[in-house]
C-alpha cells in the first residue's frame, strides 16, 4: 500500500486534511495515527489566533460549510507541544502553514527549516493577503508563486513542499504550474469552495463569517474534476486528493483520476474512525482489481478501447499466418505512460 | 476515553415534548459521569446529514440485563432529530461517547442547589443522586416553556430536598423563570454550590444568581457542535482561564461544564477583543 510523494515514501496513501484532525491527538483516542499514512495538521499560524465569531459551522447537504479563522495557539505552541507528539507516537507530520503575507509564510517555513519529524510542508495558501485588500493568495498565479517560492528558499531541497490549491480558480491548471515552478514538490488538490447559507428564519447570514468554506462530499465531483485537470497538465507532479472522501471508493477515485494519495477530512467530524476504515476499504478495492496504488494513479486518463474501422473481420485476413500475428502482450518498458502495467491486463475486466 | 460503537436501541418513550431513547453501546456506560454527552450520528449510513447531533446523557448502566446501555433525551429541532425521533426498537444508532467534561463533584458534603430549563435537567439527575450519595444536600429548581416541556419533576422530588417549579405559561408551578425563584432557594437554602444545565440565556442568569449569593456555580453549556470531540473548533465561547486571559475554548472538550462565572457571558457568540489571538477590536 506504501506510496511516494516528492520524493518521500509513506506506508500508505490514506492521509488526514487539514483542518479536520487538529494535530492528531483527538483523533488518537480512536485509532493509531501512526496507521494513516500521514496526519496532515491544521494551519499552523506565526502567532496564536482566536478565529472568528461563532456560529462557524453550517449543515448543508452532504457537507457543511466553515469559517473558523484558522484558531490556533501559534508555531512555537506548536512546536513545543503538538510535533513532538506527533513524532512520539510514529506519525508522518505533514505540517500546514498559513499566513497573511508572504514574509509571514517565509518565517513559519524558517521555523520549521530543522526541525525534526516533519515529512511534509502543506502550505496553505487559500489565506487573504493583508498586503492586497485582502485578495487570496490561491486565487492568483503572481502571489501564489511568491508564496511557494518564498517558502521554497527556507526549506531544505529534500523536504517536500505542497502548494493547496482553491478550486475557485478559472484555470486551476495555471495556478498549479506556477506553483511547481516556484519550487512546489507536489499539489493537495482542493481547498474548500466559498459558500454561504441564510437562515430563514433570522432573515441574515448562518455563519458569523458570512461566508465559509464548503466542504464533505457534496464538493467531491469538483476535487475530482480538479485532480484530473491537474493530473493531466501536470502527470509527473505528485497530488494529494482532498474533498469530501467517504469511503475506500471515493479515496479510489481520487488515485484513478491522478492522486497519489488522498485526505479524509469533513467526514472524520461525524465518523472518528474514518480515516482507517477507509484505508482498509481502499486496501480491498485494489486487490480486488489486482491494482498497486501506484498502479491505480492516473489510470482514469487511459486512452478508451480502440476499435478496428467496420469492414472484413481482419482476423479471417491473417488465419493460419502466425508470422504476422501481434506479440500477445507489451513488454513493460514499452508501456504508454498512463497505461496498466502489462501484468494486469489478464485481471481486468476492461482489458 | 470516548468508544465509538454502533449499537441497537432497547427503547424509546416519550417524555412530555421529549423523547428518552436507550441504547445499547458496549463499552461506553462504564465511563460515564454525570455531565458527559453522546455524538450520534443521523440520517443512517451514507446520509447527507454528516454531523453529529449531541446529547447529554441522562442515565448510563454498565451493567444492565442488556449489558452496557445509555439513555438520553432529545427534542425535535431539525431533520436530524425528525430522523432519530422516527427510529424505534431495534434500529441501529452510531453513537459516540462518553464526551466532553464531567460535573465536579465537592470534596466535603455541601448543600447544592441543581437547576435545570426543559430537558437539560436530563444529566442534573444523576448529579442529584451522586451529590446525595456523597452526603450533600440537594435542592432542585426546575423550568420550562410550559408543562410538557418540564422533564424529571418526579424524579428530583424522590433525592431532593426541596423542589421549586416555574414555568413561562404557568401551566405548572409558579409563572415565570427558574431565576425569578432561585435567589429566595439559594437564601433559604443557604447553598454553597450551584449546579445548572438549560439553555445559554438561562445559565448566565443562574452563574449572575450564584455569583451574587456568593458561590460557585458549573454550568453545562450548549453550543452547535461539528464533531463533538475537539478537532473541528466550531463550538468556541469566550472562557477566562486560570491566568485571567480569556480564549476561546471548546465546549467539546474543555466543557461542556465551565465555572459560571469564567465564562464571558456578555461576549458569547462574539470574539472580545482582549481574547488570546484577537484581532484589534475582536470579532462582532
Amino acid at each position: 500500500m506504501s506510496t511516494r510523494l516528492g520524493g518521500v515514501d509513506f506506508p500508505n496513501p490514506v492521509f488526514t486534511a487539514s483542518g479536520c484532525a487538529a494535530a492528531g491527538q483527538e483523533l488518537a483516542q480512536f485509532f493509531e495515527v501512526a496507521a494513516l499514512g500521514g496526519v496532515v495538521t491544521k494551519s499552523i499560524m506565526l502567532d496564536a489566533r482566536s478565529g472568528r465569531a461563532t456560529p462557524r459551522m453550517a449543515e448543508t447537504p452532504s457537507g457543511m460549510l466553515n469559517s473558523i479563522g484558522l484558531q490556533g495557539p501559534g508555531i512555537e505552541s506548536f512546536l513545543a507541544h503538538d510535533l513532538p507528539w506527533l513524532a512520539e507516537h510514529g506519525a508522518r507530520a505533514v505540517v500546514s502553514i498559513a499566513g497573511g503575507s508572504v514574509a509571514e509564510y517565509a518565517a513559519l517555513a524558517a521555523r520549521l527549516r530543522d526541525q525534526q519529524g516533519v515529512a511534509m510542508i502543506e502550505v496553505n495558501i487559500s489565506c487573504p493577503n493583508v498586503e492586497d485588500r485582502g485578495q487570496v493568495f490561491a486565487c492568483h498565479v503572481g502571489p501564489a508563486a511568491e508564496v511557494i517560492a518564498a517558502v521554497r528558499r527556507e526549506v531544505p531541497a529534500e523536504v517536500p513542499l505542497l502548494a493547496k490549491l482553491s478550486p475557485d480558480v478559472t484555470d486551476i491548471t495555471a495556478i498549479a504550474r506556477a506553483c511547481v515552478q516556484a519550487g512546489a514538490t507536489g499539489l493537495s488538490v482542493i481547498n474548500t469552495l466559498l459558500g454561504l447559507a441564510i437562515d430563514t428564519d433570522t432573515m441574515r447570514p448562518v455563519l458569523g463569517g458570512i461566508t465559509g468554506g464548503l466542504s464533505g462530499p457534496a464538493i467531491r465531483p469538483v476535487a475530482v474534476r480538479c485532480v484530473w485537470q491537474v493530473h493531466q497538465a501536470l502527470p509527473d507532479v505528485p497530488i494529494l486528493g482532498t474533498g469530501g472522501i467517504r469511503t475506500g471508493l471515493d479515496a479510489l477515485e481520487f488515485l484513478l483520476a491522478g492522486a497519489s494519495a488522498v485526505s479524509v477530512g469533513t467526514v472524520v467530524f461525524g465518523d472518528p474512525t474514518a480515516p482507517v476504515r477507509v484505508l482498509a476499504e481502499l486496501q480491498a478495492a485494489l486487490a480486488e482489481r489486482g491494482l498497486s496504488v501506484a498502479d491505480a494513479v492516473g489510470l482514469a486518463h487511459r486512452p478508451p478501447v480502440a476499435f478496428l474501422p467496420e469492414g472484413p473481420d481482419p482476423v479471417g485476413d491473417h488465419q493460419g499466418d502466425e508470422d504476422e500475428q501481434e506479440p500477445p502482450t507489451t513488454p513493460a518498458d514499452a508501456a504508454e505512460p498512463g497505461m496498466p502495467p502489462p501484468h494486469l491486463n489478464d485481471s481486468h475486466p476492461f482489458r | 476515553m470516548p468508544v465509538q460503537v454502533t449499537g441497537e436501541i432497547q427503547a424509546v418513550h416519550r417524555v412530555g415534548a421529549y423523547q428518552a431513547m436507550t441504547v445499547r453501546a458496549p463499552g461506553m456506560a462504564e465511563g460515564v459521569r454525570p455531565g458527559h454527552f453522546v455524538a450520534v450520528a443521523v440520517g443512517g449510513p451514507g446520509s447527507a446529514m454528516l454531523l453529529r447531533r449531541a446529547f447529554a446523557i441522562y442515565r448510563a448502566d454498565a451493567r444492565g440485563p442488556y449489558g452496557s446501555t445509555i439513555e438520553f433525551m432529545f427534542a425535535v429541532h431539525g431533520r436530524g432529530t425528525a430522523w432519530l425521533s422516527e427510529q424505534g426498537p431495534g434500529a441501529r444508532l452510531d453513537i459516540v461517547g462518553p464526551l466532553g467534561r464531567p460535573f465536579r463533584l465537592p470534596k466535603e458534603p455541601l448543600t447544592a442547589t441543581l437547576v435545570g430549563g426543559g430537558y437539560g435537567t436530563a444529566p442534573l439527575l444523576p448529579l442529584a443522586a451522586a451529590l446525595t450519595a456523597r452526603g450533600c444536600r440537594v435542592d432542585v429548581v426546575l423550568g420550562a416553556g410550559s408543562s410538557d416541556r418540564l422533564f424529571g419533576v418526579l424524579e428530583a422530588k424522590r433525592i431532593a430536598t426541596t423542589i421549586a417549579v416555574t414555568t413561562d405559561d404557568g401551566s405548572a408551578g409558579e409563572r415565570g423563570r427558574v431565576t425569578d425563584v432561585l435567589p429566595a432557594v439559594l437564601a433559604k437554602t443557604r447553598s454553597e454550590l450551584v449546579y445548572a444545565c438549560g439553555p445559554m440565556g438561562m445559565l448566565r442568569a443562574v452563574s449572575d444568581a450564584a455569583s451574587e449569593h456568593g458561590v460557585l456555580s458549573q454550568v453545562a453549556v450548549e453550543e452547535s457542535m461539528a464533531c463533538g470531540i475537539g478537532v473541528c473548533m466550531t463550538c468556541v465561547l469566550p472562557v477566562v482561564g486560570d491566568d485571567g486571559l480569556t480564549r476561546m475554548v471548546r465546549s467539546c472538550v474543555e466543557g461542556p461544564v465551565f465555572l459560571g462565572d469564567r465564562v464571558r457571558w456578555d461576549a458569547v457568540g462574539t470574539v472580545p477583543s482582549d481574547a488570546v489571538g484577537a484581532p484589534a477590536g475582536g470579532h462582532r
